[in-house]
C-alpha cells in the first residue's frame, strides 16, 4: 500500500508539536458507562427497539394534535354504523377508526398509551430508588437490621399483590392513582432482595475496605461506592420491570378494574376490542394490541441489549 | 539503628477471633472460636520498616487489618504514640487519627472502585477529612502525589481499568500517601505483580519513606522482598509471634527453628550455592487454628520438639538486644 507522504508529514509535525509537558493536556478516560453505551449501540435489535420505543413515546405526546377527534367525543355518525362507517379511514379523519360508541380510537389508543407509559415508568422508578437503597442499606449494614429489613420485605412478598390491588380498589373506588399506588408500594421488594444480593458480594471487596480505612462514612460508601457498581443490574431490571407493570395493569383493566371511562389505557382497549370482535371490528383489537406488543417487545430487546452491553463477561 | 528513636505504635497481646459457625448447627449454637492471631505483641518506631512474614493463613493480613479498626479485636491494645489506645478509642477520635494511618492492598486493581476516576479515587482521604478543600487544590494535590508515585498526571480522568498492574498499585500508594501520613500498612502490596514491576513498586516506597520520613508495616510471604525493605522483621506462626529481630540479625542468625527452616528454604540465584545449599524440610501440614496445638504451636512440626513443649507454652524472651524468640531451648 502506497503512503501518502504529506500526511505522514503532517502526522510528524503534529506529534512534534504535542507540548512536552504532558501536564498541559489532559487525557480523556473512558468510563465503564461510556463502553457499555458503545456495546450497546453496536447491538442492532437493541437499537431497533430503542428507536421503535421512542417513536410510540413521542407518538403519544404529539399525535394527538392530528387528529380532529378528542378522545370522549363521540362521532354520532359513525356510532350509527359502526363497522361501516367507524372502520379505519383517511377521509372521517379517524385513523385508526372508532370504538362500538362512536369515539375516534386514535385518540384513545394516544390517551391508552401515556396512561400505560406513565405506569410502567413510575412503578420502576419506584422500584428503582426505593428498593436500591433499601437493599444496599440492609446488605451494607448487615446483621441485625439486614434481617430485620429483609424479613419485613418477606412478609410484603407473601401478601398476594393482585388481592391487595383489587380490595383497595373496590374500597377507595377505581382510580389510576390507586393503580400508582398499590403499584409503587410492591414493586420495589424484589428489586430490593436483587440488590441487597448484589450488595452483599461487593461489601467484600478491597475498595469497600480501602474507603472504610479512610474513615469515609457508612451513608456515603453505600451512595458512592456500592450503588454505582449495582447500577448496571438495577438499569436492567428496570428496564424488564416496565412491561411487567404495563401487564399488570392491563390485567387489572382487562377486569374492568383500572382505568375509569372516559380515560383508557391498552389494557381497557384491548378488552373491549376483544369483546366486539364478533361485531367484524378486527381493528379496535388490532391497533391497541399492536402498540401493546411492540412496546413490550422493545423492552424486553432493551433490557437484553443492556444486560449484554453492562456485563461483558456473560458473554 | 542509632540513637533514641521514638515510638510510634506499640502494640500489647493484640488478638484476633473469628466465629465460625459449623455447617447445619441450629441458630443458637455458640460459633466456634478460630484464633487467627493470639497476643502478639510489637513496638513500631518512627521512620522504619517493620517487615512481618509467615506463610498464609498464619494471620499477618488479619493483624493488619485489627490494627487498622476494620475489624473487632478480641483483646489487646495498640497504642499510637504511648497514647492513645486504637481498639478501644472512641469513633471520633478513630476518624482524626485515621488521617495518619494509611493502607495499600494485595490485588491492586480489586483495591480501586472501578466507577471512579483515578483522579477522585487519589483525593478521596483528602475529600473525606477535609471536604472544604476547594477543586483547584484538590487537582493540584493530586496531581503531586501522581508525580511523587511516577504516573503522567495528564491521566488524572482515567479509570482504573485503563492502567496495568503496577500502575494501579502506584495509584493505591498515591491515594495512602495524600494525607502524608504517618504509618502506611503495606498488606503484600506487591504479591500480585510480575517480579519486575515488584521491584519497581518496593524501591518506589523505600524511596518514598526516605524523602517523607513514615513508617510502614510491610506484609509479604517473600523473604528476600521483606529483606530489602525491612529494618526489622517479624516472624508469625499459626497467629503467634514466634521470632522478631533486627533484620540482619533475623537472616544472619535464626534462632527458632521455624525461622531457620523459612530462611533456609529461600532460593538462591545461583544454581552452583543452591544446589549445595541443605533445606530444612518441615514435616507435616499448618494444624487448624480452629484447635492449635498446646503448648507451643509449632511442636507438631518441630524437629526439636519434647515433652515441654507439649505442656509449656514458650514465652517470647530476649536473647540479645532486640533479638526476641519463643522457643524454650533458645536463650
Amino acid at each position: 500500500m502506497l503512503l501518502n507522504p504529506k500526511k505522514i508529514q503532517q502526522l510528524a509535525q503534529n506529534l512534534a508539536s504535542l507540548p512536552p509537558d504532558e501536564n498541559s493536556s489532559e487525557l480523556k478516560g473512558r468510563s465503564l458507562w461510556q463502553l457499555a453505551r458503545a456495546r450497546f449501540a453496536r447491538n442492532r435489535a437493541a437499537m431497533i427497539s430503542l428507536i421503535a420505543l421512542l417513536l410510540i413515546v413521542i407518538f403519544s405526546i404529539v399525535g394527538s394534535s392530528l387528529s380532529p377527534w378528542d378522545h370522549e367525543q363521540i362521532d354520532w355518525d359513525a356510532m350509527a354504523d359502526v363497522p361501516m362507517l367507524g372502520a379505519p379511514s383517511i377521509q372521517s379523519r379517524h385513523y385508526f377508526g372508532t370504538d362500538d360508541l362512536g369515539r375516534d380510537l386514535y385518540a384513545r389508543v394516544i390517551q391508552g398509551s401515556q396512561i400505560s407509559l406513565m405506569v410502567g415508568l413510575i412503578g420502576s422508578l419506584i422500584a428503582v430508588v426505593v428498593g436500591t437503597l433499601y437493599g444496599a442499606t440492609a446488605g451494607y449494614l448487615g446483621g441485625r437490621i439486614d434481617a430485620l429489613m429483609m424479613r419485613s420485605v418477606d412478609i410484603l412478598l407473601a401478601i398476594p399483590f393482585m388481592f391487595v390491588l383489587i380490595l383497595l380498589m373496590v374500597m377507595f373506588g377505581r382510580s389510576i392513582y390507586m393503580i400508582f399506588i398499590g403499584i409503587g408500594l410492591l414493586s420495589w421488594l424484589d428489586m430490593s432482595r436483587i440488590i441487597r444480593g448484589q450488595t452483599l458480594s461487593l461489601k467484600n471487596r478491597e475498595f469497600i475496605e480501602a474507603a472504610r480505612a479512610i474513615g469515609v462514612r457508612p451513608l456515603t460508601i453505600i451512595t458512592r461506592h456500592i450503588i454505582p457498581n449495582v447500577l448496571g443490574i438495577v438499569v436492567v431490571y428496570a428496564t424488564l420491570l416496565v412491561p411487567g407493570m404495563i401487564m399488570t395493569e392491563s390485567f387489572i383493566s382487562f377486569l374492568g378494574l383500572g382505568v375509569q371511562e372516559p380515560q383508557t389505557s391498552w389494557g381497557a382497549l384491548i378488552n373491549e376490542g376483544a369483546r366486539s370482535i364478533q361485531n367484524g371490528t378486527l381493528w379496535q383489537l388490532l391497533f391497541p394490541l399492536a402498540f401493546f406488543i411492540v412496546t413490550l417487545l422493545s423492552f424486553y430487546f432493551i433490557g437484553d441489549g443492556l444486560r449484554d452491553a453492562l456485563d461483558p463477561k456473560d458473554q | 539503628m542509632s540513637g533514641p528513636r521514638d515510638l510510634l505504635l506499640r502494640v500489647e497481646n493484640l488478638s484476633v477471633n473469628y466465629p465460625v459457625y459449623t455447617k447445619g448447627g441450629m441458630p443458637w449454637t455458640r460459633p466456634q472460636k478460630l484464633q487467627a492471631v493470639n497476643s502478639v505483641s510489637f513496638d513500631l518506631y518512627q521512620g522504619e520498616t517493620l517487615g512481618i512474614v509467615g506463610e498464609s493463613g498464619c494471620g499477618k493480613s488479619t493483624l493488619a487489618r485489627a490494627i487498622m479498626r476494620l475489624i473487632p479485636a478480641a483483646g489487646g491494645n495498640a497504642f499510637w504514640k504511648g497514647q492513645q489506645d486504637l481498639l478501644s478509642m472512641d469513633a471520633r477520635t478513630l476518624q482524626q487519627l485515621r488521617r495518619e494511618l494509611q493502607m495499600i492492598y494485595q490485588d491492586p486493581l480489586a483495591s480501586l472502585n472501578p466507577r471512579m476516576t483515578i483522579g477522585q479515587i487519589i483525593a478521596e482521604p483528602l475529600t473525606t477529612h477535609f471536604p472544604k478543600t476547594d477543586t483547584s487544590e484538590i487537582n493540584q494535590r493530586v496531581k503531586q502525589n501522581m508525580q511523587t508515585v511516577g504516573l503522567l498526571p495528564n491521566q488524572i480522568n482515567r479509570y482504573p481499568h485503563e492502567f496495568s498492574g503496577g500502575q494501579c498499585q502506584r495509584i493505591g500508594i498515591a491515594r495512602a500517601l495524600i494525607l502524608h501520613p504517618q504509618l502506611i500498612i503495606c498488606d503484600e502490596p506487591v504479591s500480585a505483580l510480575d517480579v519486575s514491576i515488584q521491584a519497581q513498586v518496593i524501591n518506589l516506597l523505600m524511596q518514598l519513606q526516605q524523602d517523607l520520613g513514615m513508617s510502614l508495616i510491610f506484609i509479604a510471604h517473600d523473604l528476600s522482598v521483606v529483606r530489602h525493605i525491612s529494618q526489622r522483621v517479624m516472624v508469625l506462626y499459626l497467629g503467634h509471634v514466634v521470632e522478631i529481630a533486627d533484620t540482619d540479625m533475623l537472616y544472619k542468625n535464626p534462632l527458632h527453628p521455624y525461622t531457620r527452616a523459612l530462611i533456609s528454604a529461600v532460593p538462591v540465584p545461583d544454581p552452583e550455592r543452591q544446589r549445595k545449599k541443605s533445606i530444612l524440610l518441615l514435616e507435616g501440614e499448618l494444624p487448624s487454628p480452629m484447635n492449635p496445638p498446646s503448648g507451643c504451636v509449632f511442636r507438631t512440626r518441630c524437629p526439636q520438639a519434647q515433652a515441654i513443649c507439649a505442656e509449656q507454652k514458650p514465652a517470647l524472651k530476649n536473647v540479645h538486644g532486640e533479638h526476641k524468640v519463643a522457643c524454650h531451648f533458645v536463650g
